[in-house]
């Protein structure tokens, strides 16, 4: 495993009302890499995402990011460190279009030319759409709305949760061609999905989570040659995913 | 995704129906009045569709706002009585004006402080909201009570913005003018920020989605707290008109329109400002025409209305995206 860690969770627990969602989890994402976060339906993957932008509130453990300690820190301090956050829902503003979407997610209301030339060059779609409505972007669309949102401006992390959810075969496709370039750029991601054969496109490394507890870190590599290993993690294997 | 330009043709179909059922000057008269009276109610209005669709926070203390501007057009149009009474349209307009500003100040700086200690206590919970600010409410027509006293007041109404004149038979109230005057530009303001600038672009986004606007790094409570105190500055403004047009005003004066104001945002799809200025004309426009055309009718007007409107179109004429 290379290089100190961006990000890194230490025994961290988080309740929301009355249940107790995660048991104390241990994560890290080195800095340049692209982590993957697998595990069941329920096992508390969106909750870590979702402590770690501080939208939940961890009750117990630590989260540093950079070397800063931003457990206790309000979502916007967190944001303004330099980390992007794409929920499962999108959270697109359906009534605001295109570029607004965009302009929002820069801190001067300013576009850098360089970095909007790379969205549109991954996703050409978002040109042609610049001042229509959010809400009426297709599914795919709106994914990519969102993803881009996260890199119009330089982040140290991006966090995305579940991209390719409901998504048809060909634009996740068109998804993963747009994560193997941010790869190629060094941008460090942790990346929550379903979609092994995405997982197992993309990952470096990846961590496995079960009731709220991550059950097994190590490189993406070494999981995917190791069937058995899949099958007792997970009840499947990535093969069958191909 | 196509614009839907229906809602925007209700004012002109309600308006030109109504047409060959009077005599043109009639209808000019009507129409006039029933603008005046929307503008007057737009500004009473969008200040608690913005707190509601920006914060999710339902303020029944809304016509406390409402009241205490009422209040300040007493005092202020009291104290400005040199301009008031000068037969001068200009200086007539400068102590209207004068007391619009008092009347934004103080009732921004009161909800300043109502947001800070009630409104920011019970976030996130309604019950809560409607109890709390229902306490608010009683709390503050006792504090005009004792501040101004329990008799109705009279308010100056400045010498040439009183009675009307005629444009081709049509009788015109000048003051009715000035409150259309008024309602038009703070409309064109309220559209131009939120359309135009940086702040009103978050404001329309924490509207749909105030999580994802916190997670792109903005602290959505200072934009809260700005649009509470012009929220309730809007009220203040929309009660110095009120009463300046009323001439006596009571303590009740403003829990007296609350009833009307939630209809103009519910009408108008709560968040929208243009629903809001929408509903607000046609809500004045229907009132006239029907007290007019059957008067047995008019009492029960607007909620016909705000049913025929909500049956066509559930979530208002102009629904606001929440997520």
């Amino acid at each position: 495993m290379p290089e100190t860690p961006l990000l890194q969770l230490e025994a961290v627990h988080t309740h929301i009302g009355r249940y107790h969602i995660l048991h104390g989890v241990d994560l890290t994402v080195p800095e340049g890499e692209l982590t993957v976060l697998l595990g069941r339906n329920g096992a508390g993957k969106t909750t870590t995402l979702r402590t770690i932008m501080g939208l939940w509130k961890a009750s117990a453990g630590r989260l540093r990011f950079a070397g800063a300690d931003i457990t206790a820190m309000a979502t916007p301090d967190i944001a303004r460190l330099g980390i992007a956050y794409v929920p499962e829902s999108m959270a697109i503003f359906t009534g605001l279009t295109v570029r607004e979407n965009l302009v929002l997610a820069t801190h001067t209301g300013q576009f850098d030319s360089a970095r909007l030339d790379a969205v549109f060059a991954l996703f050409p779609v978002l040109k042609t759409k610049w001042h229509d409505a959010a809400g009426g972007l297709s599914g795919g669309q709106k994914q990519m709305l969102a993803i881009s949102r996260a890199m119009v401006e330089q982040r140290r992390l991006m966090i995305v949760d579940e991209p390719t959810k409901g998504l048809a075969p060909a634009v996740i496709e068109h998804l993963i061609g747009g994560f193997k370039t941010l790869k190629a750029s060094r941008t460090t991601v942790l990346l929550v999905e379903q979609n092994f054969h995405m997982a197992n496109s993309l990952g470096d490394s990846v961590a496995v989570m079960d009731d709220g507890r991550v059950v097994h870190a190590g490189s993406m590599a070494a999981l995917a040659a190791d069937e058995p290993l899949q099958n007792s993690l997970l009840g499947l294997s990535l093969a069958s995913h191909q | 995704m196509k614009r839907d330009l229906t809602p925007w043709l209700i004012l002109p179909i309600v308006a030109l129906v109504t047409l060959p059922l009077m005599t043109f000057s009639t209808w000019v008269t009507l129409t006039i009045a029933g603008a005046a009276m929307g503008m007057m109610l737009f500004l009473m209005a969008s200040g608690l569709t913005l707190v509601f669709g920006l914060m999710d926070v339902l303020n029944f203390a809304h016509g406390a706002f409402i009241t205490l501007g009422a209040y300040i057009a007493v005092t202020t149009m009291g104290r400005l009585s040199g301009l008031g009474t000068a037969d001068s349209l200009a200086l007539n307009l400068l102590a209207v004006l004068i007391a619009v500003l008092a009347g934004a100040i103080a009732t921004g700086a009161i909800g300043a402080l109502f947001e800070r200690v009630i409104i920011r206590r019970v976030y996130g919970s309604h019950l809560q909201q409607i109890l709390i600010t229902m306490g608010g409410l009683i709390v503050a027509g006792q504090l005009v009570i004792v501040l101004w006293g329990a008799q109705p007041l009279q308010v100056p109404k400045p010498a040439t913005l009183r009675g009307s004149f005629l444009v081709g038979g049509a009788a015109i109230e000048t003051y009715r003018l000035v409150a259309v005057a008024l309602g038009l530009a703070l409309y064109a303001a309220a559209h131009t920020i939120l359309n135009r600038t940086r702040i009103g672009l978050l404001v329309r986004a924490g509207v749909e989605n105030r999580e994802m606007v916190e997670a792109l790094g903005f602290r959505i409570h200072r934009l809260f707290v700005a649009v509470f105190i012009a929220g309730a500055a809007l009220a203040g403004i929309g009660g110095v008109m009120w009463g300046v047009y009323q001439e006596v005003v009571t303590a009740t004066i403003g829990d007296e329109m609350t009833t009307l104001i939630f209809i103009v945002i519910i009408i108008g799809g709560l968040g929208s400002i243009t629903g809001c200025f929408q509903a607000a004309i046609l809500v004045g426009l229907t009132t006239n025409y029907i007290g007019y055309l059957t008067p047995k009718l008019a009492l029960g007007s607007n909620i016909a209305l705000m049913v025929i409107v909500l049956l066509w179109r559930p979530r208002g004429l102009f629904p606001v995206a929440k997520q």
